[in-house]
């Protein structure tokens, strides 16, 4: 008996050895991580992402002195490249209610250590003037090779835009673009103001209020605007107001459209106005692609965006990527998602913020949820006025507005060797090594047994290793019903061949029996008659 | 205490009689299903049909939905075992034949239909046939189709449908003795009249809810006071 048992747990010790054991603490922190199921319930799963630190203002020290907490911080930008002749993990922080950027340094092993490499409050005009900023928004900085570390930042309350260099001083200060019509000749780009000729693109009198930027690899630059609808407004490379691009469609349905034929002019123009719905976010991921969110109902609250202004997102995923499915009331929210952030991984996983109820929901290439985390409150990992978002690798910072310059805090997030084995399996699954993926997958069912995803993975192994029955099976738990009849019509066609012989042989009978035997019994008729 | 000895004497031979005539008129519903109009007149006025196969055939449509919901190959009938419930499949059965033969007959008595409520209750089970063998199928079926030969089992099971809408309208019209154009009026008239009765019956008990919860309270109310004095 004792000899059985040391066996088992030798057995045991060893299988534990075969994969890389991931350390489980009943009492160490969480961040309640959850999935949604095949039937998009929401299930615990263990954490993939987890706070490794939580970094205060009033904790930071530059020159000596504390920097002082944040004052509703809107954005962060992660920028690495050679900066003084030294490579760094560069973080800019935003911190609009303090009209400053404050650069955070990371380095050491993991990048684990941190410090305040700068603090800016102004920029340096053409003119030699310093110009403070006035609740400032957004910030790029560029890692695209002809303008590798240039700096875009949208200064909200002055109305501008500003394009500096490495040194800040200012190289364009994009202003209200006004009635500025695009004429081209052969020399380049001609701009003519004319007040009163051609369609307006932005009231002359109005506000240029521009909240966060992004600039492509050609040079464009990408501002979303506050008040402005009809998209992102685009600037070419000089700074020159070029369009609007990628607004989402507008859906008007029949019964809004009934009601507009049959009310009067007065009626018409109290109405709302059917318009397309606001971005609140702009973002470039590793190819290029725009990431934009917004919190409108109605559109799709993330959508990548191709050159053109196209949704190009996939969307193969049990749901749309749309956040939260349960919208019940808790904790006083309520309804659906509203995005607010999102950052593209280098894999092309995807994880968007949500200001509603403070969650990450991190999405693969295909769109389908991998895991959710994060939550409304003001402690660690939690969050009580969500503004920005973005990734170093795969090390995620999150931004906290907090409420009325209290509660704001930048939460760091780095993998857990959970996560890490998802991020693995992935990887081997979009290289289409899906044979090499299985063992992937099973460790990662063997630590999390509701993780879907696993179960469509070790099916597609399955299936190009020809076990169709196992294959089957598996697609079967994911509800996956064209894959799974995929697996079926291989295994159906190897059946058949199988078992051919029964098919030929019941048909013989049904061909031969029923002659044979009319004409048995005809004979023995005229024997007897005989 | 003779009759009674007359009829125990006489039992067997009318059970086999009532059994044979009730298998008759059970598989008399393969002749209703084939030729509708000649089918449903002798169904009534020929007593070819029973009440006792009717029932019948509403209990094996109420298994056989059942089957087919739950044993249905998961690629096309995916139902969450979780949620799941029998008694909504019989309530779904079950209820839209009670209340369509209810509404039904209140409205054709007033259009000189001939029928009594029996006779409609005999119709729609007697209709239901064709679905239940199109289901019957489509259940073993589906385990050798695959996703992308679906629509081998969508027409299927669109046959059925509507097969079923075109039974019920031959049945409404022989059992009434009407024409064509008047048993589709009535036919829809009476699927109007089945809302009503529900909406009525929803307002009915929330009333009577509403009504028993006022005079709770009142009585609460005055429990209250009294005790208090």
């Amino acid at each position: 008996m004792v000899k059985k048992f040391i066996s088992v747990f030798l057995a045991g010790m060893l299988f534990a050895g075969a994969f890389p054991s991931v350390a489980f603490s009943a009492t160490g922190p969480t961040n309640y991580t959850f999935t949604y199921n095949e039937w998009n319930v929401p299930i615990p799963s263990p954490d993939a992402y987890r706070v490794s630190a939580y970094i205060l203002g009033q904790h930071l020290y530059f020159n000596g002195e504390s920097i002082g907490p944040w004052r509703s911080p809107q954005d962060l930008h992660v920028w690495q490249g050679y900066l003084g002749g030294e490579w760094r993990n560069l973080l800019y922080v935003v911190d609009s209610g303090n009209n400053r950027i404050v650069i955070l340094e990371f380095y050491g092993e993991n990048n684990a250590e941190y410090r305040v490499f700068d603090i800016i409050d102004h920029v340096i005009m053409p003119d030699g003037e310093p110009s403070g900023f006035n609740n400032p928004h957004g910030i790029y900085i560029s890692d695209w090779a002809f303008n590798r570390g240039q700096i875009w930042i949208t200064d909200t309350n002055n109305q501008r835009v500003l394009h500096v260099n490495e040194n800040w001083e200012v190289l364009t200060e994009i202003r209200h673009p006004g009635n500025y019509r695009r004429c081209a000749d052969s020399e380049g780009v001609v701009f003519i103001f004319d007040p009163g000729e051609g369609p307006s693109l932005l009231e002359a009198d109005s506000d240029f209020l521009p909240s966060k930027v992004a600039v492509d690899f050609s040079g464009r630059i990408f501002v979303q605007t506050r008040h402005i609808n009809r998209g992102l407004m685009e600037f070419d490379r000089y700074g020159v107001f070029a369009g609007y691009m990628g607004a989402p469609p507008v859906d008007v349905n029949i019964i809004d459209r009934f009601w507009r034929f049959i009310a009067t002019q007065e009626q018409r123009e109290r109405m709302l106005l059917n318009v397309p719905v606001e971005y609140n976010n702009v973002t470039i991921d590793h190819e290029g692609f725009l990431f934009v969110t917004t919190a409108s109902y109605g559109v799709e609250p993330v959508a990548r965006l191709n050159a053109m202004g196209d949704d190009v997102m996939i969307r193969n995923g049990f749901e749309y990527p749309i956040g939260d499915l349960w919208w019940g009331t808790g904790a006083d929210r309520s309804g659906p998602s509203e995005f607010i952030d999102v950052t593209a991984l280098p894999n092309g996983t995807f994880i968007t913020f949500d200001r509603n109820r403070g969650r990450l929901f991190a999405y693969d290439t295909q769109g389908q949820l991998l895991y959710v985390w994060g939550g409304p409150g003001n402690r660690e990992g939690f969050f009580t006025f969500p503004t920005a978002l973005d990734s170093m690798g795969h090390t995620l910072f999150a931004l906290d507005g907090g409420i009325g310059g209290n509660f704001a805090a930048l939460t760091r997030f780095d993998l857990t060797e959970y996560g890490a084995l998802i991020n693995y399996a992935l990887d081997m699954y979009h290289r289409g090594l899906y044979a090499e993926s299985y063992d992937v997958w099973n460790e990662v069912l063997r630590i999390n047994g509701n993780f879907g995803l696993a179960n469509t993975g070790i099916a597609r192994a399955l299936l190009r290793q020809g076990d169709y029955r196992r294959a089957m099976r598996y697609f079967r738990l994911q509800n996956d019903a064209r894959n799974y009849g995929r697996a079926f019509g291989f295994y159906r066609r190897i059946w058949m061949e199988q078992h051919f012989w029964m098919f030929a042989l019941g048909l013989g009978v049904i061909m031969i029996v029923p002659p044979v035997v009319k004409k048995v019994i005809k004979v023995r008729k005229e024997i007897m008659e005989s | 205490m003779t009759a009674i000895k007359k009829r125990a004497g006489r039992a067997p031979n009318s059970t086999a009689l009532w059994f044979k005539n009730y298998l008759a008129s059970l598989r008399y519903s393969l002749y209703t299903m084939r030729r509708p109009l000649d089918g449903f007149w002798d169904l009534i006025h020929e007593k070819r049909g029973s009440m006792a196969a009717a029932h019948t055939i509403v209990v094996l449509f109420v298994l056989v939905q059942i089957v087919y919901l739950t044993q249905t190959n998961f690629t096309f009938i995916n139902i969450n075992m979780e949620t799941f419930s029998s008694v909504f499949v019989v309530m779904n059965i079950v209820g839209p034949l009670l209340l369509f033969s209810l509404a039904n007959w209140c409205l054709t008595t007033l259009f000189d239909g001939k029928g009594r409520i029996s006779d409609i209750y005999m119709g729609y089970a007697y209709a239901m046939v064709p679905q239940l063998i199109i289901r019957a199928i489509l259940t073993p079926l589906s385990h050798v189709v695959t996703y992308d030969e679906m629509m081998i089992l969508v027409l299927m099971w669109y046959i059925g449908e509507y097969w079923f809408y075109l039974l019920i309208l031959c049945a409404m019209k022989q059992i009434h003795d009407y024409s064509f154009g008047k048993a589709v009026i009535t036919t829809i008239l009476s699927l109007a009249a089945m809302g009503i009765m529900v909406f009525i019956f929803l307002m009915f008990f929330a009333v009577v809810s509403d009504g028993i919860a006022y005079f709770y309270s009142l009585g609460q109310e005055a429990l209250f006071r009294m005790r208090r004095g």
